[in-house]
């Protein structure tokens, strides 16, 4: 059952150097405050795989050279522009990238939560991303002639990192209808969340809040983080923080202004 | 014949306004329009034809909590697709080449790119299985309409025995339309927009193109629609393009 961390740092202690951490999306609640708590612990080598795609979050991690794999359908800041520390590090051959498209990780994740080796998907054929993922197969539907699909393998990471409004003290999340979090949690060995607040009562004593509820039984570990998806948006609960995103946007538009910003808002204590 | 006409040398609308309702037209009479990441004109348009039809068709807005009805997580919106539930999506590249094929990834060898791209997105799968995918890309160059994609992050056609109900209908640029003819993979030049040229299109474009001897000049937006763009789908726009709004229309982005 899951604990309620006494601090973010305890909560975040089974992502190890080297493991597959997998995110969510810019609008599910991306846990930024886990985030920058990762980059001052100095954590190396990720393999992150975005589900499916990332903003701030990834570009973060990969110019505090955290990652070493980057399994993902997108990388950008949406309206404030390219992901600067995405770009460089692409075109300099500082990571390993593993170009998806969106249903691809979908499906893959679902083939974990199933217990399956793999999952089938329509489109990709004549693509360069399939070209280039020898780990995703064609196979001929068994269930018709001349009718090629691609097979895609189970993706079971090791950890699922969630920023979430509430949790209650049993371990139960909160996550409305933010569905992807119960497939991420299902497929992943661990999965991590960071919460806004706690709630008191049980989530799963009340039908309507039991419904957008992940059990506790999937959770390994809680830590309460007060805006924690900062300066991105909770659903439902603020939006994202546009002048912050435009300042790193400006910022990390170079390696020397990438080191100010993380000494400025990830080192500073407050910024925690 | 292209060239900017009497009424148009007041013109007051932008760009951005032109292009909404030019694709709010291709939109036509359907159930369902999802618009994905980075689209702001194709969501002012989508938003604009459910306002004209009063209601019809559904819109769901990638990004959006208000303009989507999808309670089942990020996936839905491509189990929606695959279920034959979507009818109209939106696409662009940094390259668009002749036959349709679009690259989202970079330029330049793969393993060594000149340029990066954010990734494919769902590229790969919708424009296979949505029937009608709107090509867009404002800057209309040598640079993004090239003869051949470096990278093809979903390609324009397929061989015969691939399952394809879906595919390119259109592109459209800051300077014209083009149809897509899907069996004979070509563009096809539909309309020039007021103030721009076929001699300039011709120019500015990497791929081989067919065009009518006649080529028309793309209506410009009524009054109406224009009030409409302006005074109410800007608004409903605001929460998931807040800076696009602001630029565009001139509304003050607020954050929710």
């Amino acid at each position: 059952m899951a604990t309620i961390a006494r601090t973010l740092d305890d909560a975040l202690e089974p992502i190890a150097d080297g493991c597959v951490l997998a995110v969510p999306r810019e609008s599910s609640g991306v846990p930024m405050a886990a985030t920058r708590a990762l980059i001052r612990r100095d954590v190396r080598r990720l393999h992150l795989v975005a589900l499916p795609t990332s903003t701030l979050q990834a570009d973060l991690l990969i110019g505090a050279g955290c990652i070493e794999t980057l399994e993902t359908s997108a990388v950008s800041l949406g309206e404030f522009g390219p992901a600067p520390r995405f770009t460089a590090a692409i075109l300099a051959g500082a990571i390993r990238m593993l170009d998806a498209t969106c249903p691809a990780l979908h499906a893959q994740f679902q083939a974990a939560e199933k217990g399956v080796p793999f999952m089938p998907l329509r489109g990709l054929l004549g693509s360069d991303v399939l070209a280039h993922r020898p780990d995703w197969k064609v196979s001929d539907n068994p269930f018709a002639t001349n009718d090629p699909v691609v097979l895609l393998p189970a993706l079971k990471p090791d950890v699922a990192l969630l920023h979430a409004p509430l949790a209650d003290r049993a371990g139960n999340v909160f996550v409305g209808i933010q569905r992807e979090f119960f497939t991420m949690a299902h497929a992943a060995q661990k999965t991590i969340v960071t919460v806004e607040k706690i709630h008191d009562g049980d989530l799963l004593h009340d039908p309507l809040l039991a419904a957008g509820t992940l059990p506790g039984f999937y959770v390994e570990a809680i830590a309460v983080a007060p805006r924690g998806a900062w300066p991105l948006p909770l659903p439902d609960h603020y939006g994202i923080d546009a002048a912050h995103m435009a300042e790193y946007a400006r910022l990390a538009a170079t390696p020397e202004g990438f080191v100010q910003y993380l000494d400025r808002y990830v080192h500073e204590k407050w910024a925690a | 014949m292209a060239a900017t006409s009497p009424a148009m040398t007041d013109r007051d609308f932008r760009d951005e306004e032109l292009l909404a309702d030019v694709i709010c037209r291709l939109i036509g009479d359907v159930r369902h329009v999802a618009v994905g990441a980075a689209s702001p004109i194709p969501a002012t348009a989508a938003l604009l034809a459910r306002q004209r039809g009063c209601g019809r068709p559904y819109v769901s807005l990638l990004g959006s909590r208000a303009h989507t009805f999808f309670t089942d997580g990020a996936r839905e919106l491509f189990d929606c697709a695959g279920q034959g539930r979507i009818d109209v999506f939106f696409l662009s590249g940094g390259q668009i080449d002749g036959e349709g094929n679009i690259n989202l990834v970079g330029v330049g060898n793969y393993d060594h790119p000149k340029a990066r791209f954010p990734g494919s997105f769902g590229s790969a799968y919708l424009y296979y299985v949505v029937p009608k995918v709107i090509l867009f890309r404002l800057e209309h160059s040598r640079r993004t309409l090239v003869p051949k994609v470096d990278f093809i992050s979903a390609p324009g056609g397929s061989a015969d025995n691939v399952f394809r109900p879906g595919g390119p209908v259109a592109l459209i640029t800051s300077r014209c339309l083009f149809d897509f003819d899907r069996d004979r993979r070509r563009f096809r030049l539909a309309s020039v927009h007021p103030g721009h040229s076929v001699a300039e299109v011709v120019e500015n474009t990497g791929f081989d193109f067919d065009r009518p001897p006649e080529v028309p000049t793309t209506p410009a937006p009524s009054v109406e629609t224009l009030r409409l763009m302006r005074e109410v789908v800007a608004p409903q726009l605001a929460e998931v393009y807040p800076q696009f709004v602001k630029n565009v229309f001139g509304i003050a982005a607020t954050s929710g």
